[in-house]
């Protein structure tokens, strides 16, 4: 059998008595079952706040760009923080997938569909900042390298801000590829449980007519390991090519070589903690804890600290090297600026959600614990907002001119376009895991007998019996 | 596309389906195909089919993408519009990298997907014969073609003393074919 032994030390994957069917039944039944109340409060919520960001954004293309409080100094705000925050969120759901599916880790099979699912949503809030902040948005189009009555005038493909569109749309496409090749198989079994007509035909569109077959199973193995392999340096290029918006300029605070690998970890950091924040509510609302169990989020957990202290070296080395540089508006940018200054509020922020608290995860009983898991990952969230907030802002509000030095707060469109994001991506992720298997069933099948712990206990079994046995036959054999 | 007649079997463990594919193979009928709720490795081994080239037309795509981009940029900054950019050379080469890589990856992924579902004939309103209903859920089923020589009474037999839970004979298009899962089969190619 070309089935792989793993080590019945290792904590299961899945905890439970578990055969596939009911593996299936698990995963399955909630989308055949009537959502609870909790799950329309929280839809109807969401799409409250996708009206009110619906609004923000008309007034804004309506009225202009100078409803935001967007200045001279400051033409970059809550926009572009949103944008390199939203784009760091969908980090976390390609390195599940992708990443550890190279490295060979089960683990991930529990997180992946879910983390991907954020990652395609958390992309579809990040494009919205750039496109509205155009201002003429109907000319959005300009951005693509077409032939065209203007010369022909093409891009400027010299431009990092260019390198965005490319680099985000391609992230989209191929994360979106991935999720759904993924989804075939298992809209699949949805369609051949269901019981109605309407889920039968609905799933069978969805499932492109999958059957199972082995021949497909083999393409669609080699499929996903090659999407994981174009996935793995995309996830870095990615926010290697956000963070050159700013390291190629000559802004201080921004013109760093340190930024691609700054940003990537950053982005990895927060995704995480966002993986963490979606899963935590979804495993317990559809009684999903024997597959994303404790192990699962302290795995996750161990990741959050590994980055979050990646970032945290990162603002050291930032602080280091504004004073070991020599460069007066360095030193001062992070020394008058940034810690101190009129926005030095949000430096700290940053500095206590990102570097500080994560480092509880250094205890195992903290990585266990659900409620501190929880709250840690608001926080985290929190201060990788802040993060994008400081580069962007503290940056700009003081600039070479004195005069022109200014404060920045948002306007009410600015706050209600995040907000609006926000309702985007709930009632994104609602509608998901009410109609979308959240958990790759036939991955969790492809695991179960070496990770399960049914399978586990079973193992053990026969490895008393044959120590025993060795014990006997030493015995025997003197 | 052709309607064949088939016998079916279903095993209800991957570990008693591996001997069983070996067996019916060398009693010489025909495997039409096995259907498995998740990727069950080796099989397509046990089955003896070839291993899939998707791989290298995915390469060939990546490339595609590379020259794509590369000499598109190339075209455009040195032939087509020379425009000075801040006094930046024509011809920048490590300036078109992000793009090109990009590319690479865009082209790449999204060929092999369309790939995938070509070769597999998948797309919405592709439909296809289900041989059992629990094939996508906890079974793995084999599904063996009658010809004239065979005798479907012999193959069942056969299939139980290798270890089939469920036996059973169809008659089924063997193709894909236009049409939805809730509806009866209307088969175009009779």
């Amino acid at each position: 059998m070309h089935l792989k032994y793993e080590s019945t030390l290792r904590e299961p994957l899945v905890d439970g008595v578990k055969d596939y069917h009911q593996v299936t039944e698990d995963i399955i039944s909630p989308i055949e079952a009537k959502p609870g109340k909790l799950w329309y409060i929280g839809l109807f919520i969401s799409i409250a706040l996708l009206l009110f960001g619906v609004f923000s954004v008309f007034w804004e293309v309506y009225f202009g760009t100078g409803v935001w409080n967007l200045n001279k100094t400051i033409g970059w705000g809550w926009d572009i923080t949103n944008f390199v925050w939203w784009v760091g969120i969908g980090h976390a759901g390609t390195l599940i997938s992708a990443i550890l599916l190279l490295f060979r880790q089960g683990w991930r099979t529990g997180v992946n569909r879910a983390a991907e699912a954020m990652t395609i949503f958390a992309v579809m809030c990040a494009g919205q900042f750039p496109i509205w902040h155009m201002g003429r948005v109907w000319m959005a189009f300009f951005v693509l390298p077409y032939p065209n009555t203007r010369g022909p005038l093409w891009v400027n493909f010299n431009s990092p801000l260019l390198w965005d569109v490319f680099a985000i749309s391609t992230y989209f496409t191929v994360s979106l590829l991935f999720w759904y090749s993924g989804l075939l198989p298992d809209f699949a079994t949805v369609r051949d449980r269901a019981k109605t007509k309407l889920r039968k035909m609905l799933y069978g569109v969805a499932s492109f007519g999958w059957t199972g077959s082995t021949k497909h199973w083999q393409r669609h193995e080699s499929l996903s390991l090659v999407l994981a392999g174009l996935s793995t340096p995309l996830v870095l290029s990615v926010h290697t090519i956000v963070s050159f918006d700013f390291a190629t300029s000559v802004i201080p605070g921004w013109h760093t070589t340190i930024f691609p690998p700054y940003f990537v970890a950053g982005a990895i950091f927060s995704g995480f903690a966002m993986v963490q924040t979606l899963l935590i509510i979804t495993r317990k609302i559809l009684g999903l804890e024997d597959y994303i169990t404790l192990g699962h989020i302290e795995a996750m957990n161990k990741v959050i600290v590994l980055t979050g202290s990646i970032v945290g070296v990162a603002y050291l080395t930032e602080l280091f090297m504004a004073w070991y540089s020599g460069v007066q508006y360095e030193f001062d940018t992070f020394y008058k600026f940034r810690a101190a200054g009129p926005l030095g509020w949000s430096y700290w922020i940053m500095m206590t959600c990102n570097v500080i608290s994560p480092q509880v995860f250094w205890f195992r009983k903290m990585r266990r614990n659900i409620m501190v898991t929880f709250i840690m990952s608001i926080i985290v969230n929190i201060g990788m907002w802040f993060e994008r907030f400081v580069i962007i802002c503290t940056s700009l509000y003081r600039d070479y001119l004195p005069s022109s030095w200014s404060y920045y707060r948002p306007s009410w469109p600015e706050v209600g376009f995040y907000l609006g994001t926000f309702g985007l991506f709930f009632t994104c992720y609602f509608l998901f895991a009410k109609y979308f298997p959240v958990i790759a069933v036939a991955e969790i099948k492809s695991i179960l007998k070496t990770s399960g712990k049914n399978f586990k206990d079973k193992m053990d079994v026969y490895e008393e019996q044959s120590v025993e046995k060795f014990a006997h036959d030493n015995t025997a054999h003197h | 596309m052709a309607v064949k007649k088939f016998v079916v079997g279903s095993f209800d463990d991957e570990a008693v389906l591996f001997p069983a594919v070996k067996k019916v193979r060398q009693a010489g009928y025909k495997i039409h195909d096995v259907y498995t709720p998740f990727p069950v490795h080796g099989l397509d081994h046990a089955m003896g089919l070839r291993e899939t080239s998707l791989h290298t037309a995915g390469f060939i795509y990546a490339i595609t993408g590379t020259t794509t981009a590369l000499s598109f940029m190339s075209w455009v900054f040195t032939t087509d519009w020379p425009m000075n950019i801040g006094g930046k050379p024509h011809f920048p080469l490590p300036a078109f990298i992000p793009i090109t890589f990009e590319l690479t990856v865009l082209f790449s992924a999204v060929g092999m997907v369309m790939t995938f579902m070509y070769l597999c004939q998948m797309a919405p309103f592709v439909k296809k014969h289900i041989f059992h209903p629990r094939q996508t859920d906890d079974l793995f089923v084999m599904a063996i073609e009658v010809s004239e020589k065979t005798n479907a009474e012999e193959v069942k037999g056969f299939l139980s003393s290798v270890g089939a839970k469920e036996i059973n004979e169809q008659t089924a298009e063997a193709g894909w074919w236009l049409g939805r899962f809730d509806r009866e089969d209307k088969v175009f190619a009779k």
